[in-house]
């Protein structure tokens, strides 16, 4: 086919790409730009931050959050020590979860499946901020939760006022810490200006609900991605190892998880990723409350900037956390790259 | 009967004989639990919508009202008590009226962007594709502040056009796109173009019809995301004018901690919000599977 038929295709291609660039343009990459340029003043929302009257403070708003001791960077380390937790305690259990439903539904003699992968799934599709509402009212002090574990004879915390750390909790109930006394090691020495008392002390009993929420919203889009893997899965490898005889536990152990190890690696990356941008949940069933425990990065840089009007340390939060989500964005893709290129992957 | 008759020896037989009965017994009851656990919610939310304001409080996990009452619905339509704080058919009508706006926008932009990035040789357009892969790649709620300050630069905060403008071409959608045309044989367009049709023509009259099926998953994608965003309008917006239900119901929720828990109201409303989202998932559960993967695919 003669390439001339084609006259004009540059143009054409401008401009059917001219909505994409202008509007990615003006509201992504202007507004980075411009969020850079605030981060460095301190601005209160009012004036026009890009006339020349604007008051440039350099790196201070950095410097305030990670060097320099202060309100600003305990706020900031508390932030990151509670998301920390979320992650920790998030990735593993909705990837587990995930998994676990995925070779649930994909069990072939099991009736029903087709409408357990709908109800698994359901969660993932519906508003973050409905079904916040929803585990609010079931984890209120006498919601529907505590009723249930009162039923088996355990008295359940007012979750949302709650802000003991469970990990000290939990230590506490076996008697090997006195939460109200923490050892003096743990109690002198501070990084980031929490104490490591602080930083150990696990995360508290609320940001916990916030956590089973995030799982069981979205451990069922995770599930479908371990399904389409299980699903490609040969059958012939299925099958000749059953004729040299491998039971269940050695086909799931030698067959089925080694090969959705590059999938399961995507699952942990994606949730490793998603779950360091938590802030719906918090908005709703939060606020950062009780004592800050549920303050995460993204809610701190938003209360900062539209709650106490200084858009300055706001967007500086917001960059460092791009910075780290990028971050691991990034070392995602080299893995993957370095990985052998996933052959089946367009069913 | 929990299991299928093994002996049937079709394709989808499994590789492994049938648990023994014992196993499937307990098999069956934990899964069942764990479908319940993914269920229960949902029928408590719905159940405590009829409820009134004590019974919710007194009994949360009953399954059946004391008294029941259509009381909350008939605040949130308006039938009585109305617009005292929670003025619902206004939050509807301003989602629903962004979501078509933002749907129509995706799923024409998307589509010629992904066909340009997918067919269409003009210069600078793999680094377009690099920048898009990047764009991806910035997650929502690092542009918070961002956002917030080119809207009010331009004077479109606290505006229909600073809620929806900025949500008219995504990223994943662009690529979603890129991925299917690529995908389409090229002899098709060809032909057209020696009969002389123009690139428009061609991308209008021959390619788009032809990618139903992935026009289809981005509608539905497109109008799932834009109903159920929060954080864009949150920090696009003040007024409550221009409350959604996403902004207006956590608005509402969020706030009511002093003011009574109100649970019936705020779950009849929360279930409301999720009805449009739900019929099109039970509809049309595969392209929100569709979807989920090329999430997943997008590196």
């Amino acid at each position: 086919m003669p390439r001339t038929a084609r006259r004009g295709e540059g143009a054409w291609g401008w401009l059917f790409v001219s909505p994409m660039v202008l509007v990615l343009g003006l509201f992504l990459v202007l507004p980075i730009l411009m969020a850079l340029w605030v981060s460095l003043l301190h601005w209160d929302g009012q004036s026009n931050p890009f006339s020349s009257r604007a008051h440039f403070v350099g790196l201070d708003n950095y410097r305030s959050l990670l060097t320099e001791d202060g309100l600003d960077r305990t706020l900031f380390a508390t932030s990151l020590r509670n998301n920390a937790y979320y992650v920790l305690l998030t990735v593993p259990l909705q990837t587990l979860l995930a998994l676990v439903l995925a070779l649930v539904v994909n069990q072939r003699m099991l009736r029903g499946r087709s409408a357990l992968r709908t109800a698994f799934f359901f969660p993932s599709v519906t508003s973050s901020i409905a079904v916040s509402t929803v585990f609010l009212f079931l984890f209120q002090g006498s919601g529907a939760v505590n009723t249930l574990l009162a039923w088996a004879g355990v008295k359940g915390p007012n979750w949302y006022a709650d802000p003991r750390g469970v990990l000290s909790l939990l230590l506490g109930a076996l008697g090997l810490v006195d939460p109200d006394h923490p050892v003096g090691v743990l109690a002198n020495h501070s990084i980031l200006g929490l104490s490591w008392y602080q930083w150990l002390s696990g995360p508290s009993v609320a940001m916990c609900t916030i956590i089973l929420l995030s799982v069981w919203t979205t451990s069922g889009t995770f599930m479908l991605i371990f399904l389409a893997a299980l699903q490609d899965i040969p059958r012939e490898l299925e099958e000749s190892a059953a004729i040299e005889g491998a039971g269940r536990f050695q086909m799931l152990r030698y067959v089925t998880l080694p090969a959705l190890r590059p999938v399961l690696f995507l699952v942990l990356t994606l949730g490793l990723i998603s779950t360091w941008q938590v802030f719906d949940q918090v908005y709703v069933m939060s606020r950062g409350a009780p004592g800050n425990t549920t303050l995460t990065p993204a809610y701190l840089s938003y209360s900062s900037a539209f709650g106490d009007s200084d858009f300055g340390q706001g967007a500086a939060i917001a960059f460092v956390l791009l910075a780290l989500i990028l971050g691991l964005t990034a070392l995602q893709r080299l893995a993957l790259r370095e990985r052998t290129p996933r052959t089946r992957r367009n069913r | 009967m929990t299991v299928k008759d093994a002996t049937v020896r079709a394709p989808g037989r499994p590789v492994l004989g049938r648990f023994p009965l014992p196993a499937r017994v307990v098999g069956w009851t934990l899964v069942a639990g764990l479908g319940l656990l993914y269920v229960l919610p949902f029928v408590l939310q719905l159940v405590t919508g009829f409820k009134t304001d004590p019974d919710a409080a007194a009994h949360p996990l009953s399954p059946v009202p004391v008294t029941p009452t259509t009381a909350a619905y008939q605040r949130l339509f308006g039938l009585s008590r109305a617009a005292d704080g929670v003025p619902f058919l206004h939050w509807l009508g301003n989602s629903a009226f962004v979501a078509v706006v933002v749907t129509a926008g995706r799923v024409l932009f998307d589509s010629m962007a992904g066909y340009a990035l997918a067919r269409l040789r003009f210069p600078g357009r793999s680094l377009l594709f690099g920048f898009v892969l990047g764009v991806m790649a910035v997650p929502g709620v690092a542009l918070l502040i961002p956002k917030f300050l080119v809207l009010n630069t331009f004077g479109l905060f606290d505006t229909y056009t600073g809620m929806i403008l900025p949500l008219m071409v995504d990223a994943a959608g662009v690529f979603i796109m890129k991925q299917f045309f690529e995908s389409v044989p090229r002899e098709v367009e060809e032909a057209a173009r020696v009969d002389g049709a123009g690139v428009f023509r061609v991308f209008w009259s021959v390619v788009l019809p032809m990618a139903r099926p992935a026009l289809i998953t981005l509608t539905i994608l497109s109008f799932q995301g834009s109903w159920n965003e929060f954080t864009h309008f949150l920090v696009a917006t003040q007024s409550s004018q221009y409350e959604t239900l996403t902004t207006g119901l956590a608005r509402f929720v969020s706030g009511g901690l002093g003011s009574g828990t109100q649970y019936p109201l705020k779950l009849a409303a929360a279930l409301l919000s999720t009805v449009p989202v739900a019929v099109l998932f039970f509809c049309f559960q595969r392209y929100f599977v569709q979807g989920a993967n090329a999430g997943a695919v997008k590196e």
